[in-house]
């Protein structure tokens, strides 16, 4: 079986965002970026299934320009097999990227798809639910465990008050959440061999002739702020406090 | 053009989160027509059929529909949306299963969590965990939107409306994917997503049995739900279900009690909507503070049990 892993390189999770003076983006310039955490899960169970013996290859792949290149390193250091940057100008929206992917799915032709469910900048959460979409495959989303049986998976999802299993026929799409696994630390040689290694890159223009989004962001502001709390030094204070000015019991 | 929401119910009557998602429908000015998919449905449908604002209530009925599995919901959704100018869900685990699917077979962009509706082309969502708002411009012929519920006022049921009912013929619907099971908390307390009061606990409880015996009659008390941070959750504490946060549920109660919470970004995301927000922690620098409306530097294992006797001799 041969699995492709999607990797989207965002700001690393521990930064204070703000947007640009302009208000018109997000300020990327001298932010740390990282691949998506929840991508790092997916390239985690992918290893994982290969060390099993299920999986015979793992190809991970970007979009970006050649800044990417470390979020590809990464994943050849954690132990995947080839790496595949397309080169995109822009950045696509979910639909630009599901539908370069499916052409790469075209090209690679792997069994699975494994991908994080949502990428923590824009946290649209679409992407492979639309790849899964374009290519008429099963789904499998939000999942928190994974147990292959054959040309058969079944996969926990977490939902709303719960978890549900199914069982899906490959080839298959599945969104990967946190709890599925905890990603292995990446050693320093295995980062210094994996500068070496070729990274292939194509065009995204090649793969898909016109994947020019039709959504505008138009501004990007803070949500509006809360007061400071007003410190209180006693319960019997906040029981007041609570029934006298928030009236909230 | 009219406005398609999706429906989601639990056998038996619309749930809250689809009734915003009519409410924020509504906001966009158009008719609004809600189609329910599901098997055994009569009373669904007739819950619906007396909401406010449903113009129309379309039905797809079949025992395939007994569970709801994206493959057979996406392409039925699809086939009907194509008449409207946009397709409406709350942001839910069912929708955010669905309409992207949905949105890929119709061809068109997708915009998710909408916060806020400005013109019928025109929203705000969060980015970075909520960090951010972005106001987003669709040029797409159809929006498919997915809502955050307590963003917007619930329609109700009118004793005077009956709105049209429609049956739906069912397309070919070629991928099996097989339903197994289900696996969800039976509690007494309230729904996490819809409690109108949530006590929540972090690491700092130290175990699953006083993460139990400390939050359990506060809640009790209180009415209310329990909460708890990804720590906690990973820990073992408390159960996925629930964690509030970035990657849990997202909750705003009239009134949260953080308790022993330091208030990681990913914590707040999920809660910082709620109206009254009381923070209990013994570190005065906690990043907690800054989103609280009342805050205690003090120790919560003291402080729950005051708490309780105060309440008991309310």
């Amino acid at each position: 079986m041969k699995i492709l892993v999607p990797i989207k390189r965002v700001v690393d999770y521990n930064v204070q965002v703000r947007p640009t003076d302009d208000g018109r983006q997000v300020e990327l310039a001298g932010v740390k970026m990282s691949p998506n955490p929840f991508d790092e899960n997916a390239l985690e169970e992918a290893l994982r299934l290969k060390e099993a013996g299920l999986a015979t290859e793992i190809v991970a792949v970007t979009f970006g320009n050649s800044m990417n290149q470390d979020v590809l390193r990464h994943a050849l250091a954690m132990g995947v097999d080839r790496a595949i940057l397309v080169d995109v100008d822009k950045q696509p929206d979910s639909l630009g990227v599901a539908k370069l992917l499916k052409a790469i799915v075209k090209r690679e032709t792997p069994q699975l798809v494994l991908m994080g469910k949502q990428a923590i900048d824009y946290d649209a959460g679409q992407t492979p639910q639309m790849l899964a979409g374009l290519l008429g495959w099963p789904q499998g989303t939000f999942v928190s465990k994974v147990e292959f049986k054959g040309e058969q998976v079944e996969v926990t999802r977490e939902i709303d008050g719960g978890t549900e299993t199914l069982k899906l026929q490959l080839p298959v799409v599945i969104s990967v959440d946190l709890r599925l696994n905890s990603p292995r630390f990446v050693k320093l040689p295995n980062l210094m061999m994996a500068k070496k290694k070729p990274i292939e890159t194509l065009s995204a223009s090649e793969l898909v002739p016109n994947c020019e989004s039709k959504l505008k962001t138009l501004g990007i502001s803070y949500p509006p702020s809360r007061k400071p709390a007003q410190m209180l030094t006693s319960v019997d204070e906040l029981i007041g406090k609570l029934k006298n000015e928030a009236g909230v019991l | 053009m009219s406005i398609l929401v999706l429906a989601e119910h639990d056998g038996q009557k619309i749930k809250i989160s689809t009734l915003q998602a009519i409410g924020a429908a509504k906001q966009m000015g158009s008719p609004v027509h809600l189609l329910i998919v599901g098997n055994q449905i009569r009373e669904v449908v007739a819950d619906a059929q007396s909401l406010e604002n449903v113009d129309k209530v379309l039905v797809a009925e079949a025992s395939r529909f007994n569970h709801l599995l994206a493959e057979d919901v996406a392409p039925l959704v699809a086939m009907i949306a194509t008449d409207y100018q946009a397709l409406v869900a709350a942001h839910t685990s069912f929708a955010r299963d669905v309409l992207p699917r949905t949105a890929a077979l119709l061809d068109v962009a997708m915009i998710s969590d909408v916060l806020e509706i400005h013109s019928p082309k025109t929203f705000s969502r969060p980015i970075y965990a909520g960090n951010l708002v972005a106001m987003v411009q669709s040029e797409e012929s159809i929006q498919v939107l997915t809502i955050r519920g307590n963003r917007f006022s619930p329609v109700n049921n009118s004793d005077s409306h009956i709105a049209v009912i429609e049956a739906i013929d069912i397309p070919d619907l070629p991928i099996n994917t097989i339903w197994i099971s289900e696996d969800k908390q039976a509690s007494d307390r309230p729904a996490l997503s819809t409690a109108k009061v949530v006590v929540s606990g972090g690491r700092s409880l130290g175990s699953k049995e006083q993460f139990e015996s400390t939050l359990g009659p506060l809640a009790a008390n209180l009415g209310a739900a329990i909460g708890a941070t990804r720590a906690a959750v990973d820990s073992g504490y408390a159960s996925n279900e629930s964690q509030v946060g970035q990657t849990g549920t997202q909750v705003a109660p009239d009134l949260y009690i953080a308790l022993g919470i330091s208030g990681s970004i990913q914590h707040t995301a999920g809660m910082k909507d709620s109206k009254v927000i009381v923070a209990v922690n013994l570190d005065p620098d906690a990043l907690i503070f800054q989103v609280a409306d009342y805050g205690l530097v003090a120790d919560l294992f003291d402080v729950v049990p005051q708490l309780n006797n105060a309440l008991a001799k309310n």
